[in-house]
């Protein structure tokens, strides 16, 4: 641009000038140089792993395109471990989902600023987050075989809850540890829910000759009801991908979908077949994914009335 | 139930245990690169995020939906999953870096993005950035400035908020720890459970403990800032 300019500007005149006259899309592309950075790390550290995950579940060996290894998931033990994961998925989040939003109805009775309420949010915090390998632990300490639990059962009670054999490491001990971290999470997500009845709606009823149980089925129940379903949905979602207490819990074999990646990744030499554990995530992604997305609808729906 | 399993937990413990907490090495160095590991991922957070959403609010306001959606994007892919994905890149993280547990920062920053997202988004939303933006350029305060002197002081419970979540996230991580074969604060303990199980059940009985006092310490910083605005 300057050496077409003859008559050399002043220096800030050109510089007023640059943008629209030399290259007009500079200005409406400026503002994109700001997302750059963050663009960047999220395409190196999140956008490209999930890419070779959904690339690496459509290669086969060879590295040609194939639907092999997702094929392969709809047989045997993979297929046994989808539908245990999904089992202990379902049932860890309908027990988390029941007992959870009862103890965030016990909660919201109580003063939203007092102590109560406060320590509890603040414990369901810890378990939902933090969780993984020390819940395990605490869970060993408590209902293992020597734990204080079983012990106390068996010298005071005279019950010995493993008489049927040891179920601690196989799928009802995962469903009552992974209930460790359900309750609370469903009490975090729900707690907003509850806190959105309005007091109002309830005297209304009333007024008007209604009875208890008439408020909730007429009342509570629709206006919670998306919020209560999307809540397990995510709970779901949760137990699904939860890795980490089944790992501390079961060091060896693989019931479910996660252990089953962890196999493949350990090993994955020795199988020979690179690509399977790559197809067990990019299936667990869709599950998830699917699983989030009606989660988000639900929400929306939830949110006509809690505003 | 809450109560119930923290007491069980230590119930069992006899003093011993408690007194090898601090003298075995391994536990204490593995606490060491946890806690730092928290900081790094904090700052780099805060560092990516916080420029970010204040220049989408301000100036992009187009691309406020693909960045929440980028951001919330680590909720639907399981950590597992998201470990298969990056393991090739670790080794090239692992080349220019070298083999340090602390390179597990990159992926850490992935994993609270959602709720660093979430917590920086609403303090943001909850001020008036682009009056005070424009004021302040208006003074003529570089973009650096503005963020710096004007936005992060404005939302600073957001920030503390949104940085302790990540601390309780990066202590509490085992997943991305354990398959890529880093030795952190959760791996360690998990380790020391198949010999000294009294040693990982106090171990995890005080992380537990220390967490639940983090956030019952976040639930009242977030009471001061709504209180004196």
């Amino acid at each position: 641009m300057r050496s077409a300019d003859t008559g050399r500007p002043s220096p800030r005149h050109r510089w007023k000038g640059r943008p629209t006259a030399a290259w007009p899309g500079l200005r409406t592309l400026t503002p994109y140089l700001g997302v750059l950075p963050f663009l960047a790390y999220v395409g190196v550290f999140l956008i490209y792993p999930t890419l070779v995950v959904v690339v690496g579940a459509f290669q086969g060996d060879d590295g040609h395109l194939s639907t092999a290894n997702v094929r392969v998931l709809s047989r045997g033990v993979y297929l046994e471990a989808f539908v245990r994961s999904i089992e202990l998925s379902a049932t860890a989040a309908m027990v988390g989902a029941v007992l959870g939003s009862l103890l965030a109805w016990a909660v919201t009775t109580a003063r939203p600023d007092g102590t109560l309420r406060r320590t509890v949010l603040a414990g369901c915090g810890v378990l939902a987050q933090f969780g993984g390998v020390t819940l395990a632990f605490a869970f060993i300490a408590t209902f293992g075989l020597t734990g204080l639990v079983t012990v106390y059962l068996k010298d005071h009670l005279g019950i010995d809850i493993f008489a049927n054999g040891v179920w601690l490491y196989d799928m009802p001990g995962l469903i009552l540890v992974y209930s460790y971290f359900q309750i609370p999470l469903m009490v975090i997500v729900f707690l907003p829910a509850l806190d959105g009845l309005r007091p109002q709606w309830r005297e209304a009823v009333q007024s008007l000759g209604g009875s208890t149980w008439r408020y909730w089925r007429h009342v509570a129940g629709p206006v919670l009801g998306p919020s209560f379903l999307g809540a397990s949905l995510l709970l779901f979602a949760n137990a699904f991908s939860a890795y980490a207490t089944a790992a501390a819990l079961v060091s060896q074999g693989s019931p479910i979908v996660p252990l089953e990646i962890r196999n493949y990744f350990t090993s994955e030499v020795l199988l020979g077949r690179q690509n399977i554990g790559k197809a067990l995530g990019f299936s667990m992604i869709v599950v998830v994914a699917v699983v989030m997305v009606l989660y988000a609808l639900l929400l929306r729906r939830a949110a006509r009335w809690l505003r | 139930m809450l109560e119930f399993s923290t007491r069980e937990g230590g119930g069992r413990r006899g003093f011993r245990a408690w007194a090898a907490i601090g003298d075995t090495p391994a536990l204490v160095s593995a606490v060491t690169t946890s806690l730092t590991l928290a900081g790094l991922t904090v700052s780099a957070m805060l560092l990516l995020l916080v420029p970010t959403l204040a220049w989408v609010r301000l100036r992009l306001p187009r691309a406020r939906r693909p960045v929440e959606f980028l951001c919330l994007l680590p909720l639907m892919i399981p950590a597992i999953v998201l470990v298969v994905g990056i393991a090739p890149l670790y080794a090239w993280v692992a080349y220019l870096l070298g083999d340090s547990p602390l390179t597990l920062t990159f992926v850490y920053v992935v994993l609270v993005l959602p709720f660093g997202y979430r917590a920086i988004d609403a303090g943001l939303a909850a001020i008036d950035l682009r009056t005070l933006a424009e004021a302040a350029r208006g003074l003529g305060a570089s973009w650096p400035t503005v963020l710096l002197r004007v936005v992060v002081p404005n939302i600073r419970s957001a920030l503390v908020g949104a940085s302790f979540l990540a601390v309780a996230l990066v202590l509490g991580e085992f997943t991305v720890a354990s398959l890529l074969n880093f030795d952190n604060f959760q791996v360690t303990i998990n380790l020391l459970g198949k010999g000294d199980a009294e040693l990982s059940v106090a171990v995890s009985l005080a992380a537990i403990l220390t967490a639940f006092a983090l956030l019952l310490a976040i639930s009242f910083v977030g009471r001061r800032g709504r209180s004196s605005p």
